[in-house]
């Protein structure tokens, strides 16, 4: 059943008609042309669609298009500031934090909310005093609060330590 | 995926009144169980009404020192809410270790509660499941079972609930508010999810159009000692194999009260009143768990595959409540 959704994505309004079965993720990368979210399980399981949802890191393949019409949808393709990338971006790189690099835009979309959350105070499955004021991201806590997203190249070694780098300044 | 009309209304009352029209309408909350089974064409609402901007996303004091969670509180703010954490510290743990950061940031707590088995079979349309298909027989009941139920399942049906939240509200005798086609409803969480018996396509006491408004916490002094441990197959981002819920008050040197649940092993959050009954005024030690843990798991049968639960639920119960009790100190 076709509808006209209104879709906010890396700071630009886009006007479209989607099916309602259309996915986020499908609208964004079929419909769109913007790619950088990619499509690995399809249900939720592997990150690699991650995007950020008012700032919030979601998986793309599960949100329906016409049930995010007032989100400001952000990218890894919207995360840098024109030719200047994001320090996280950076970081993969210097770090040489991928192989074959799918999974990559999901992950650096997901370590940068993930930042956000270790900043605002939230605790993981690895917290060790559930109630301390400020967590301190060492390298399990950095495992488990990125355990949504999976790398079959399994370049862990090198994006922890990528992520590790940008948390610690 | 079958074609659905996608709808949203002003008001919780316009969304109950639009699905008491509908059969086959179904709420979208955060989606992330919904869409996915509607992916696998395990769901096929003809209508989808948009609940996630209705009800409440707040956690307000109650006048009895309890909680109220507005039922579209995303998992992962319930996790972080610093009051949750220091008066509910299991529900918290419970949450931090379901899902992932991104499925938690979608997920709400109404959406949680009703998420739907992880049976395999459940989830593949192409072989028999009482649960999907009323009738057409049991898969898993011989089949690939090491991850469902050891208690209370019915030959219909096998399957475990799969939330970890639940458990540790049942733990916490939370009570469930909602609103349907006959008015509001308070059930307490230890009686929303159901059995399976002879009607496994039914998971929880929820009429059609019965919408989740708000979970209720009441006042647990002791609930600030209390704690989750889950056990599964990987570190991380997996479904409980078997999880404990607890919470302790130790006086005098013996268990004043406790509460305790189990996950992973039956159709709904386990409440393991036995083993409470059996710890009350007994001294906080290792045997008085082992016999409280025994004594909750003397009904339990194991399927083809999965003896190993029962040892692994003692044993993850008695940890639990050594670990409450070297706190308690």
């Amino acid at each position: 059943m076709d509808v006209e959704v209104t879709l906010t994505v890396d700071g630009k309004k886009h006007q479209l008609v989607v099916d309602t079965r259309t996915t986020l993720l499908d609208a964004l990368r079929e419909r769109l042309g913007i790619i950088s979210p990619k499509k690995g399980c399809d249900h939720g399981q592997c990150g690699a669609c991650t995007v950020l949802l008012d700032g919030r890191r979601a998986n793309s393949c599960l949100a329906l298009a016409v049930a995010h019409q007032e989100a400001q949808i952000v990218t890894a393709g919207g995360l840098a500031d024109g030719e200047d990338l994001h320090p996280m971006q950076r970081s993969f790189i210097k770090h040489d934090a991928f192989q074959c690099g799918y999974c990559t835009p999901g992950q650096i979309v997901s370590a940068v909310a993930m930042l956000r959350e270790a900043d605002a105070g939230w605790p993981s499955t690895a917290t060790r005093d559930l109630n301390a004021d400020t967590v301190a991201l060492d390298d399990e806590e950095i495992r488990e609060r990125m355990s949504g997203n999976l790398c079959r190249c399994a370049a862990y070694a090198n994006i922890v330590p990528a992520i590790a780098e940008v948390a610690r300044g | 995926m079958k074609p659905f009309r996608y709808a949203r209304s002003d008001s919780v009352l316009d969304a109950v009144a639009m699905m008491a029209e509908t059969p086959r309408a179904a709420f979208l909350g955060g989606g992330t169980n919904l869409v996915d089974l509607m992916k696998l064409e395990v769901a096929a609402p003809d209508v989808l009404i948009d609940v996630r901007r209705l009800t409440s996303t707040r956690i307000e004091e109650l006048p009895d020192g309890g909680l109220r969670i507005g039922a579209a509180v995303p998992n992962s703010d319930l996790a972080a809410d610093r009051t949750i954490r220091r008066r509910y510290p299991v529900l918290s743990e419970a949450l931090l270790s379901g899902a992932s950061g991104q499925l938690r940031n979608l997920a709400t707590t109404g959406g949680n509660l009703l998420q739907r088995t992880r049976c395999v079979y459940f989830q593949d349309v192409t072989t028999p499941c009482n649960k999907r298909e009323p009738g057409s027989g049991c898969s898993a009941r011989e089949g690939f079972n090491r991850e469902l139920a050891i208690l209370g399942w019915s030959d219909a049906c096998v399957a475990t609930h799969p939330s970890d939240m639940a458990v540790a509200m049942a733990a916490l005798d939370a009570v469930v508010r909602t609103l349907g086609p006959k008015g509001e409803r308070a059930i307490p969480l230890t009686e929303l999810h159901r059995l399976p018996g002879d009607e496994p396509e039914r998971d929880t006491v929820l009429e059609h159009g019965e919408l989740i408004t708000a979970v209720d916490l009441p006042p647990l002094r002791f609930a600030t000692n209390s704690r989750f441990r889950k056990v599964r197959d990987r570190a991380s981002y997996a479904f409980a194999l078997v999880s404990v819920a607890a919470a302790l008050d130790v006086a005098d040197g013996v268990v004043r009260d406790v509460r305790i649940a189990l996950g992973g092993v039956a159709h709904k959050p386990w409440r393991a009143r036995r083993a409470e009954a059996a710890l009350r005024g007994t001294p906080p030690t290792e045997n008085s768990f082992r016999a409280a843990a025994e004594a909750e798991l003397a009904d339990a049968r194991p399927l083809s595959g999965n003896a190993f639960k029962v040892p692994l639920a003692r044993n993850a119960l008695v940890r639990t409540m050594l670990d409450l009790a070297e706190e308690a100190r």
